[in-house]
């Protein structure tokens, strides 16, 4: 009997897993609620079954998620046996941070500054991410296992070679691990793996009429339009649509596609027909040219 | 340009679900690509992304307008440009780093390890090939087998690759030439011998005109193999080659949700296994029955080489992290002595004898290397000067070494399982991974210490002095009270006629360590030293106490893994940093505050306290006398 692909990359992602909760102290998931989350806690489920996974979920919250996201959210802990942890930057907060406004600071504030105010304010010392590996060229190169300072900073020069299955989670008081047990998984695996597993996501990356309006030559959804009018200043022009997302964030900061994909193998089917990147809906990556994630990362962003 | 050969399959528009049927069953590889800086290994895998149709349009897009900006192919396309990912190396044109890529074909899933080339980076191509089953090794047609081709098929053939394919790239610029490619592949074939590689597969090719990448080149007519990507896809994976092994399970993890289930939580690594099956506990050598083959999907009928699964025994064995589950009738060796190769992969080089954490499987224990009876000149490997008298692994270096673990580990031969063979070093104090090694052996200590066979056993003499040795570790801050005490310890026990000796801080750097300083690795190195003189005195039959601030876990770990089982007691002296900051015998938190002193512990250096010690003394509740009283107490009975 030979293992699938999906096969083994179950198996990889369980044994990290497993590694991070006997070698570190006080792991955290952290939870963003997209398709790559939903893996990532249905492989947790996996790796310490007939146990629920023992360590919290997080989610950083930037107030800005659709409203189907925040329903999902609550379900998929609750059914996972899990405690949900939300941190919502009380700076952010107080000075109304939005994606209109304020650009890139928006990513900043809500979702860098917010991570590390929360992995400090409960100590935690590793922390999974569904971030792969396929999805952006920085990315390609960061271990599975990824050494943080105790400022959270990441420095790609001087990375901890990551040898056979062995990784290395030691680390001094303050400093902290991010771990990623899907890097070896690619767009295609995911969704593959969701539909053989029957694996529940937003109802968004599904296909459906929706109201919508564009934005600086993009398409996006009107999912709470009365917050969009006050900080946009004008009630922009809704049109109904049939669309969907390929990748969820922030409402305002996500790129909705037309489509009519409406079940898993259509998405599939559309996902292998498209000749878009994944990203390309996000605003995230072009912010500040070519090199803008890696600039992230060092700055701690996930 | 040509177009992509692996369109996308008409399966996908007409029916999807067929497709995806089919594509749940792909099988899985992962291979390197190593080469020189310019043999064009971006390029080719860049290729093969491109081939493989997994590059999007807008990808693309960019990729054409950076291929114009900074590429170095004119107006066409720089492959190049997809796989070098970090902004860094973009600028220095050159891959630093490994970088992992994926693609897939009709029947497998791909993952790349991109090793770069460049002879300062030894260490990134032996992590890529860690977890490869197959090495992909470009040599640039023009240029033939160089120093570098020699180094990466030395270091694949090490880290136990099987599967190597020499693709002699850049065939456009030599016309395609079949002798200019013969004399390359005698070449090669030569020096492969000469290090025992058995076989290669050789495939001419040019990344970037596409040829026998994933067709054959009608410019190459008089080659008969198979392209690359055929090559790729038929290659025999690992897991294939593990499953016919017998059954190993490095334990990870206990998993007890309820006072009812006990399972043993792991990968397995080799082997199969099946409800029923007699199984054997490393290294405690117990045995028992598999009860079930748990998972999240059900029960398993056979759990196989690769799978992630948690088994329940029928009994109750002392089973936990570290242990390796085997077939009861063929277990692996147990042993704490091993011939080894090491790869030094940091700055700072090795330290002949100083305590690294080594992690194998899941075991984490603690290793001293020996001082390495030679380095391996990696650039002339076969060559009469292939092994380098050396006293140390500076970075990048690859030698041979005998070391020593600090207890029993279960281990396998690395060319019989990676899983138990493979490991890595980390440095203690700064927690980076220094090293990586693969066991070869274990060495009987009859062979090498030669340990002098003594009459009088450490048993007669604890039983002349009618005691049991043990050491009484006084841990705590300077100025806590540790002394004081261990000397009012001392002077009862002596008092009720037991035989002891203290060993105080101050006084054994004054003769025993009078070489050592205070950096970290002095800071070990000394309390090691008095572990092994206690642990000495304790073999002489004597209780031994001693004094010191020990301020570190890992330190006094090592002391107590050095000693027999209930041998070692850890005494905490508990004081507030405040009341012996106050108390400051010797004046020197004065001196600390002011900075005149460094890491010194408690001000800007770290006192780990002890998590579970077998004594606590409290010194604010307590006087010295009471102390000495309590520990007594604890103590007993002596004998």
């Amino acid at each position: 009997m030979s293992l699938t692909h999906l096969q083994r990359l179950e198996a990889e992602s369980i044994h990290i897993m497993r590694e991070v909760v006997s070698e570190a102290e006080k792991p955290v998931m952290l939870y963003s609620i997209g398709k790559d989350s939903a893996v990532m806690l249905h492989l947790a489920k996996k790796a310490f079954y007939p146990s629920p996974p023992p360590f919290p979920l997080l989610h950083v919250d930037t107030t800005w998620k659709f409203q189907d996201m925040y329903a999902l959210r609550e379900k998929s802990a609750e059914e996972a046996g899990m405690e949900l942890l939300v941190h919502r930057n009380p700076e952010a907060q107080e000075m109304g941070i939005n994606p209109f406004d304020h650009g890139p600071l928006h990513t900043d504030m809500w979702k860098t500054q917010g991570l590390k105010q929360a992995l400090d304010k409960y100590g935690f010392d590793a922390a999974f991410g569904g971030a792969r590996r396929d999805e952006e060229k920085s990315r390609a190169k960061e271990r599975i296992f990824s050494f943080r300072t105790a400022s959270h900073g990441w420095d790609p020069k001087s990375q901890r070679p990551e040898l056979w299955n062995l990784y290395n989670a030691r680390k001094k008081k303050g400093e902290s691990i991010r771990v990623f047990p899907l890097s070896n998984w690619t767009e295609l695996d995911i969704w593959q793996y969701i539909h053989l597993e029957n694996i529940e996501i937003v109802p968004l990356y599904y296909s459906a009429k929706r109201p919508t309006f564009e934005f600086e030559g993009g398409l996006f959804m009107a999912d709470d339009i009365e917050r969009l009018e006050k900080v946009m200043g004008h009630r922009p022009e809704i049109t109904e649509r049939s669309i969907r997302f390929r990748t969820l964030g922030c409402f305002p900061l996500t790129g909705a596609v037309e489509s009519e994909a409406a079940t898993l193998p259509e998405i599939i089917q559309e996902m292998l027909l498209t000749t878009t990147s994944e990203r390309q809906g996000r605003v995230i990556d072009k912010d500040s040219g070519d090199a803008s994630m890696e600039k992230k990362k060092q700055e701690g962003y996930f | 340009m040509t177009d992509p050969i692996y369109k996308t399959d008409a399966l996908i528009a007409e029916d999807i679900d067929a497709y995806l049927e089919k594509h749940q069953h792909k099988t899985m590889l992962r291979f390197i690509t190593c080469g020189s800086v310019d043999d064009g290994k971006s390029t080719l895998i860049g290729r093969l992304l491109y081939d493989s149709k997994m590059i999007f349009e807008d990808q693309l897009e960019a990729l054409s307008n950076d291929s114009k900006k900074v590429g170095t192919q004119g107006q066409e396309i720089d492959f190049a440009l997809l796989v070098d990912g970090l902004a860094a190396e973009r600028e220095q044109g050159i891959t630093i780093d490994v970088a992992y890529r994926f693609f897939a074909t009709e029947s497998r899933k791909f993952i790349v390890a991109d090793c770069p080339g460049h002879e300062q980076y030894t260490r990134n191509m032996v992590t890529g090939a860690s977890t490869a089953d197959l090495a992909c090794i470009l040599i640039d047609a023009r240029k033939g087998v160089l120093v570098q081709t020699k180094r990466h098929s030395f270091l694949c053939h090490q880290l136990g690759i099987k599967n190597l394919v020499l693709a002699v790239n850049k065939m456009d610029l030599i016309d395609y030439d079949q002798a200019k490619y013969d004399a390359i592949i005698a070449d090669y074939q030569a020096f492969a011998e000469s290090i025992g590689i058995e076989s290669f597969t050789a495939i001419p090719i040019s990344g970037l005109a596409g040829d026998n990448i994933t067709t054959k080149s009608d410019n190459t007519a008089w080659y008969g193999g198979p392209t690359l990507m055929e090559h790729l896809e038929a290659v025999e994976v690992r897991s294939e080659v593990n499953l016919h092994k017998p059954f190993r399970m490095p334990v990870q993890w206990v998993n007890r949700p309820n006072l009812d289930f006990r399972g043993f939580s792991g990968q397995i690594a080799t082997g199969s296994v099946k409800p029923g099956d007699s199984v054997r506990s490393l290294p405690s050598g117990k045995t028992s029955t598999v009860k079930s083959i748990v998972t999240f999907d059900g029960d398993l009928e056979e759990g196989v080489a690769g799978q992630s699964v948690t088994i329940t025994l029928e009994d109750e064995i002392d089973c936990s992290r570290g242990d390796v589950l085997a077939t009861a009738d063929a277990p692996p060796e147990v042993a704490d002595q091993f011939e080894s190769t090491l790869v030094w992969m940091d700055e700072e080089p090795l330290v002949v004898g100083r305590a690294y954490w080594m992690k194998i499987g899941t075991q984490m224990v603690s290793v001293t290397v020996a001082e390495p009876k030679y380095e391996i000149n990696i650039n002339d490997p076969s060559g009469e000067g292939s092994h380098l008298a050396v006293k140390t692994l500076d970075l990048n270096a690859i030698g041979v070494a005998e070391i020593t673990t600090d207890k029993q580990i279960v281990f396998e031969a690395y060319a019989d399982n990676r899983a138990l063979g493979g490991f890595i070093l980390i440095d203690k104090i700064s927690n980076r991974t220094v090293g990586a090694g693969m066991l070869h052996f274990s060495l009987r200590r009859a062979q090498n210490v030669h340990w002098q066979a003594v009459d009088i056993t450490r048993d007669d003499h604890a039983a002349m002095k009618n005691q049991r040795p043990r050491v009484l570790w006084f841990t705590g801050l300077s100025g806590s009270g540790k002394s004081t005490i261990a000397n009012e310890v001392e002077k009862k026990l002596a008092m009720m006629n037991r035989h002891t000796f203290l060993l105080d801080g101050d006084n054994v750097r004054h003769g025993l360590n009078k070489d050592l300083g205070f950096t970290e690795s002095d800071r070990i190195e000394n309390i090691r030293r008095i572990g092994e003189v206690a642990k000495l005195m304790t073999d002489a039959g004597l209780i031994v106490l001693t004094a010191f601030i020990s301020p570190f876990r890992a330190d006094r770990q090592l002391v107590r893994d050095m000693m027999g089982e209930g041998e070692f007691i850890e005494i905490h002296v508990d004081t507030p940093l405040e009341v012996a900051e106050a108390r400051d015998v010797k004046g020197l938190y004065k001196k600390a505050r002011e900075g005149k002193l460094k890491n010194f512990t408690g001000i800007d250096s770290p006192y780990e306290e002890p998590a579970s010690p077998e004594i606590r003394v409290n010194t604010v509740a307590m006087s010295p006398e009471e102390a000495a009283n309590y520990i007594i107490e604890q103590i007993l009975p002596l004998k």
